[in-house]
């Protein structure tokens, strides 16, 4: 009993906790996926989409997923607290790697002062190190966001950073973890497979020779086995990582971030 | 005979579920209980790149301000106290876990007050040096925020399956232990304020 109303008031306490502070007042990932989301109506359409081309054209060529992400309100959060939860919950970058950056504007109102925040995945912190990243938004994005120009900030943000990310990590170099990753998959499908096949084949001439209890331990065994593998499976689940090299934008990767990156207001 | 290999292969089966379910728990209360250690190994790793960056920040600092000896040895002070605890990931209980905290916040709340004095000096503030500084020290003080909380979240997911039925009688029998969290203390999360 003691145990039940523990076990409730944890998940109604999850719930509350975790539930509408983490969960539901984050910006939800854009769908269709895209890099750059502007949910303030600052940025035109062609604008929008000539930004999008480029960044969909570096993650292309090197894996490295920067977002641009414009926000009328932080959700009450701090500015770079923000950027980090959503790097980190939409999964910019890919897993492993971490090679993903959030650019986070919250324009000029006039009442409250424009913020924006770069962070930094932590696969990328050696060559975007926080007082770079600091200086990109004092040199480049600040004074164009000063004047209303969001784009051409946003446009020569990005042209800095995707010359210091550059060769770091290239398209092959994630290929060649996704294929290694496949290959012991493969692996271990074939050596199931090899197994099982051995137990049926073996099973009829047991059950000739009248020793059908043996044929029943073996099918048990592999059940346990089977369900000790779904049970385990469900706790070590981490979000997967998704490619998509062809055409648009395929999705985010499941990449994390660590606090790296900097920002300032205007 | 029939009615004995059916009594026979239904223990198999029922010691095949148990040794599956003893397994599946075991196993992953050991994996949680090392994310939990790996991340605190992260939170020591983000507090010492903290801490290294302090003599520098200080050198810095005293070749402008003479005259703030006081503020700047109280830094050096703290940062010695927080480097002396040490807290290894086995012998993570709630007291060594506050008495850690306490160093550390100790030494955030000395290296606010060195900033705020640093205000004064617009020699200072306009140093190249200084403001990479600064900029380090901001996003190592985000690293901070940002592993403790990873921290939190990790012992949170692993208290609460340690402590739900039925993991709970296996832990109790292995000896798996509750991880204490990170607490806010009060005025810290507040960065101070400069007013001009």
């Amino acid at each position: 009993m003691e145990m039940i109303r523990k076990a409730l008031f944890g998940l109604i306490f999850l719930l509350g906790i975790i539930g509408p502070d983490i969960v539901a007042q984050l910006p939800p990932p854009p769908h269709p996926p895209r890099l750059v989301v502007d949910r303030t109506s600052t940025l035109d359409l062609s604008q929008t989409n000539r930004l999008e081309e480029k960044l969909v054209a570096y993650f292309d060529t090197t894996s490295t997923q920067i977002a641009v992400v414009m926000l009328p309100d932080l959700a009450g959060y701090d500015i770079s607290d923000l950027a980090f939860r959503i790097g980190e919950s939409w999964g910019v970058g890919q897993k492993g790697f971490n090679n993903g950056i959030v650019i986070i504007v919250r324009p000029k109102t006039a009442k409250e002062r424009g913020k924006a925040f770069i962070a930094v995945g932590y696969g990328l912190e050696s060559l975007i190190p926080d007082a770079i990243a600091k200086r990109i938004v004092e040199k480049e994005m600040i004074p164009n966001f000063q004047q209303d120009r969001y784009y051409e900030g946003l446009d020569q943000a990005t042209d800095i950073i995707i010359g210091l990310a550059s060769g770091a990590y290239s398209k092959s170099n994630y290929q060649e973890q996704d294929g290694l990753a496949f290959l012991v998959v493969l692996l271990v499908m074939i050596f199931i497979i090899v197994i099982f096949s051995r137990l049926i084949g073996r099973g009829p001439t047991h059950m000739v020779s009248s020793s059908s209890p043996e044929m029943t331990v073996w099918k048990a065994l592999w059940l346990a086995s089977q369900a000790g593998r779904s049970h385990t499976g469900s706790w070590g689940g981490f979000s997967g990582g998704s490619g998509g090299f062809k055409g648009g934008f395929g999705g985010f990767g499941g990449g994390s971030f660590g606090g790296g990156g900097a920002g300032g207001s205007w | 005979m029939k009615k004995g290999v059916i009594v026979i292969i239904s223990i198999v089966l029922v010691v095949m579920l148990l040794y599956s379910f003893f397994k599946g728990s075991y196993n992953s209360m050991v994996q949680q209980n090392e994310q939990v250690s790996s991340q605190w190994a992260q939170v020591e790793n983000v507090y010492q790149r903290r801490a290294d960056l302090i003599p520098n920040l200080v050198n810095t600092v005293k070749g402008f301000a003479t005259q703030e000896q006081e503020v700047l040895t109280g830094v050096v002070e703290a940062r010695a106290k927080a480097g002396s605890i040490q807290l290894n990931s086995d012998n993570l209980t709630s007291s060594n876990m506050s008495a850690f905290q306490q160093a550390q916040e100790g030494l955030s709340s000395a290296l606010s007050r060195l900033l705020v004095v640093v205000e004064r000096y617009p020699e200072l503030k306009s140093n190249q040096n200084f403001l990479e500084l600064q900029a380090q020290l901001e996003g190592t003080e985000n690293r901070i925020a940002v592993e403790r909380m990873k921290f939190n979240e990790v012992a949170r997911s692993y208290n609460t399956y340690i402590k739900s039925f039925p993991q709970n009688l296996l832990a109790g029998l292995f000896g798996f232990e509750t991880r204490p969290y990170f607490e806010s203390v009060t005025g810290a999360e507040e960065a101070p304020k400069v007013e001009f």
